[in-house]
């Protein structure tokens, strides 16, 4: 039976898609047998990160209809054969998902692989708590930044309201996926560190994943930045977080770049 | 103890919270029925439905906003006086049909913490049954836009309260973290409650309805052990430590 992750953050754009993307990418690298699921109905990314945008047939919806059947919509990686993709609908909107639709795609999911993780949508409306509903792990991903913490709180206490789980008297698990950390710009003050961030937040930290160019340009290949530059700062710090997510001791650090030796001659900054 | 306080006399607008006490009738489908055994129980008991105040909870009817104005107009032509909704869809609410209401239940989380339906086991645990001075325990953060309404006394939490949230409480509030939200002590009049907290960031302190925000309070205070206290129609705020 599969561990099923929401990888949600309340706040747009703070880093949820590439996250989703990266980390399963990287628990398939590591042999587990993954699927990541876009709940962003109408507005849907995770396929383009992906680099599977040409080959979207059937979606989520057409699944929850009873159109297609959920292997047809099931995308295989062509890089990574223990990764798949079940894209959103790009021509409907959130109200377009059902909530007995999503029990019975989920429990299939469930049965087919080791880790479900679901793309959430920005927001705390209908699209986000669907994301979340039947989640058993939380991945709450958070900019060190006044206005995404403060979101991140909000969607902290929805998961402890609006999960299947919250509402049996369980709990979701929850852990902090801190994204866009520039150490720099943190010690100048211009940005929240980790320690304000974990203060006000209290929840465990999963990673700290280095602000870097690496996620467009991966992003812009249709390639999660785990499978794009495996060596880069943000890759090995999802390659961390993934492990640690399957329950590994790995010690904290804050991954930067690598560079060759000319990089290191010419002298552009790490992240 | 050094004092440092800040005084804003004659505030003409104060936040009160009052909880009321209504009858509850649940309608149930078919409704023309459900009013006809209401008719009936008028004539047999009318004193309790006739006079006091009345919610509809709608919970187990599915009434457009049309539905529910002419379901009140025929609760009114029998004397039975709507004053508020409860667990109706906020598309069918509006003008034309009473406000929503929210119950407090006397167990006082509402917002993202309620419960309204089941008896499921709530974060938030249930008071302890004494008179005069009952205490909610909150043990773990308040996040950013949860409400707590504890109308019954004294709320406790051991933790922060985040930006965004909310503490109501008949008594006083006593906060072993960082306060970042809003907190309304005395809410009932209680002029006599306090508020206590490790860590001063409030963005509004308010005890029977007086109130300071952020802005008026001393810079001085910030990020410290303070407690809150009502002084005439003045809140002052003091370091604890």
């Amino acid at each position: 039976m599969a561990k099923v992750v929401v990888v949600t953050s309340g706040k747009g754009g703070v880093g949820k898609t590439t996250s989703t993307a990266a980390l399963g990418a990287a628990l398939a690298q590591i042999g587990q047998n993954v699927v990541i699921v876009d709940f962003d109905v109408g507005l849907r990314n995770l396929d383009l990160v992906m680099g599977a945008e040409r080959r979207v047939v059937y979606d989520f919806i057409n699944v929850t209809q009873g159109i297609a059947k959920l292997p047809q919509a099931l995308i295989r990686d062509k890089r990574l054969d223990k990764l798949a993709l079940l894209a959103a609908s790009q021509t409907r909107d959130k109200d377009a998902l059902t909530e007995d639709g999503v029990q019975r795609v989920i429990a299939s999911l469930r049965q087919m692989f080791d880790w479900v993780i679901c793309d959430s949508p920005a927001g705390i409306e209908r699209g986000a708590t669907l994301a979340m509903r039947y989640a058993d792990t939380a991945i709450i991903v958070t900019n060190p930044e006044v206005s995404s913490v403060r979101d991140s709180d909000r969607i902290i206490g929805i998961l402890d309201a609006k999960t299947l789980k919250a509402e049996r008297g369980e709990r979701v698990d929850k852990h902090l996926l801190i994204t866009r950390y520039d150490q720099a710009r943190a010690a100048r003050g211009e940005m929240l560190n980790i320690d304000d961030v974990l203060e006000i937040l209290s929840t465990p930290l999963l990673g700290i994943v280095p602000e870097s160019e690496e996620v467009l340009r991966a992003s812009n290949l249709g390639s999660p930045v785990t499978l794009n530059n495996s060596n880069s700062g943000p890759a090995r710090a999802y390659f961390d977080a993934a492990r640690r997510l399957m329950g590994e001791d790995i010690e904290m650090t804050i991954p930067t770049d690598r560079q060759g030796l000319f990089g290191k001659l010419f002298g552009r900054r790490a992240a | 103890m050094s004092v440092t306080s800040v005084v804003h006399a004659g505030q003409s607008t104060r936040f009160v919270c009052r909880s009321y006490m209504a009858a509850v009738l649940a309608p149930k489908p078919p409704i023309i029925e459900w009013v006809a055994e209401i008719e009936q129980k008028i004539k047999d008991a009318g004193h309790l439905f006739i006079g006091p105040p009345v919610v509809l909870d709608l919970a187990a009817v599915k009434l457009s906003q049309s539905a529910i104005a002419h379901l009140v107009a025929q609760l009114e032509e029998r004397g039975v006086r709507v004053m508020g909704l409860e667990n109706a869809d906020a598309a069918s609410t509006g003008v034309g049909v009473p406000p929503l209401v929210r119950s407090s239940r006397g167990i006082g989380a509402s917002g993202d913490l309620a419960q309204s339906q089941a008896p499921t086991p709530a974060p938030v645990p249930a008071p302890e049954p004494r008179r005069g001075i009952a205490t909610l325990l909150v043990d773990e953060p308040v996040r950013s836009g949860q409400t707590i309404f504890f109308p019954d006394g004294d709320v406790t939490v051991l933790g922060s309260v985040g930006s965004g949230a909310e503490l109501i409480a008949g008594g006083s509030i006593h906060v072993y973290g960082t306060l970042r939200g809003r907190v309304m002590a005395g809410s009932d009049g209680n002029t006599r409650a306090r508020i206590f907290c490790s860590k001063a960031e409030a963005e509004l302190l308010a005890i029977d309805g007086h109130y300071l925000t952020a802005d008026m309070m001393d810079k001085g205070l910030r990020d410290r052990a303070v407690q809150a206290w009502l002084d005439g129609n003045a809140v002052r705020v003091a370091a604890l430590d």
